[in-house]
């Protein structure tokens, strides 16, 4: 069973892709912001992170330049889950090491296509 | 809506497009006609009914059968089919095109054209394979409305990210006002649209390399099945690589293909049909 680290400061967000995420096999872990992200990450890391934008404590974009200079950090596919959908920001994404780019909103068919992509589903 | 009504909307669906209004379709018939129903002022689906019946409006028909199709499609749709296309099959087409250097496709049902462009940018990104290739790769659907948004290559953010790599999608779309995302010309120069209703004689040049024809077959009864499985084999050449949807087969519908042995969800010609196959089975 794959594991995925759900990051993201809505707990509505948080219940759904763990919903979808279960009914895709996953083992599904979650996190509040980045620095609680980064802390499960040193716990274990998971195969593949599902990461929101615009948290409080630490951003999103913070954490993933963080975890990829950690031990292991290069590991986890990344996928950026968040309501920022401008080709800046999907680039800036990209350039910082992000595997995969989902636009809120999504549906299960969305995701599921993007954890393929990535080689996790 | 009562019996009736459902159908006369079969019937027309059926006469129309070749497609069957299942059972397990019915369901969505009132969803599919809402916004058609709202637009023209109708209350019920029986006053809808009662206005094609009485053909008044020549123009209603046509478009509550466009309403009916279901358009559903995504980008290099079940991925792994895709994958196994674009490896050794077309490794091989290749090397027995090599004289004429020239490739044509057809994605036959090709709804608003995802599956047209996903091979549009995997044959674009190897252009130094393809130089002084003519690779001409046509989608043709029954839908006007469909083909009409396919050569716009207009996608809402829900649809782009279907089954789309990111890194793709920022290479090849451009972003456009309201949450649109638009095919770049280079791509929608490389395609081709056109209606077309697979029962009838195929499009030109009508001997195609490669023919798509994903997630159609589905909703045709088996003797219309069977006629556009003959539509299929007068299309192509004895090496035709015929793709069909994830959950359908050629077993069973038809003798005109068999399953490709060493590439599992591919299909060509059977070698007792591998002459050119003339129209056996006639629709309605």
């Amino acid at each position: 069973m794959k594991s995925c680290l759900v990051v993201d400061d809505s707990k509505v967000i948080r219940k759904v892709a763990r919903h979808i995420l279960e009914t895709l096999d996953f083992s599904v872990d979650e996190a509040e912001d980045g620095r609680e992200a980064l802390d499960r990450c040193q716990v274990a890391m998971p195969d593949v992170i599902l990461l929101d934008w615009n948290m409080p404590v630490m951003t999103g974009m913070e954490f993933l330049k963080h975890l990829r200079k950690t031990e292991n950090g290069g590991q986890p596919k990344v996928v950026f889950c968040t309501t920022e959908n401008d080709a800046a920001h999907i680039r800036a994404a990209i350039e910082a090491g992000a595997d995969e780019y989902v636009m809120k909103p999504f549906d299960r068919e969305t995701l599921q296509s993007k954890l393929q992509i990535v080689g996790v589903a | 809506m009562n019996d009736v009504s459902s159908r006369i909307l079969a019937s027309l669906l059926e006469t129309r497009t070749g497609q069957q209004l299942t059972m397990s379709r019915r369901w969505r018939i009132e969803t599919a006609l809402k916004g058609l129903l709202r637009e023209r002022g109708f209350t019920e689906l029986d006053q809808l009914i009662t206005a094609i019946v009485g053909g008044r409006e020549p123009t209603l028909a046509a478009q509550v059968v466009e309403a009916l199709l279901n358009n559903e499609t995504y980008f290099f749709r079940d991925r792994t089919p895709f994958e196994l296309l674009l490896g050794r099959p077309l490794d091989r087409l290749a090397e027995a095109r090599a004289k004429e250097r020239r490739i044509s496709i057809w994605c036959a049902g090709c709804s608003t054209g995802q599956e047209v462009y996903s091979l549009a940018m995997s044959f674009t990104e190897q252009a130094s394979r393809w130089v002084g290739w003519r690779i001409e790769i046509l989608g043709t659907d029954v839908s006007r409305s469909a083909i009409d948004r396919a050569k716009q290559g207009l996608y809402s953010q829900f649809e782009v990210q279907r089954g789309l790599p990111v890194k793709q999608m920022i290479r090849w779309f451009d972003e456009r006002e309201g949450q649109q995302w638009q095919v770049s010309d280079k791509l929608r120069r490389a395609v081709r649209f056109q209606t077309h209703n697979l029962t009838e004689r195929p499009p030109q040049p009508a001997r195609f390399d490669i023919i798509l024809c994903r997630n159609v077959l589905l909703y045709f009864a088996n003797p219309t099945r069977r006629a556009v499985f003959a539509r299929l084999a007068e299309a192509s050449r004895p090496d035709t690589m015929l793709m069909l949807g994830a959950g359908e087969t050629v077993i069973g519908q038809t003798e005109e293909f068999i399953s490709d042995v060493s590439n599992r969800g591919l299909y060509v010609r059977a070698a007792s049909a591998q002459q050119p196959a003339p129209l056996r089975y006639q629709v309605g």
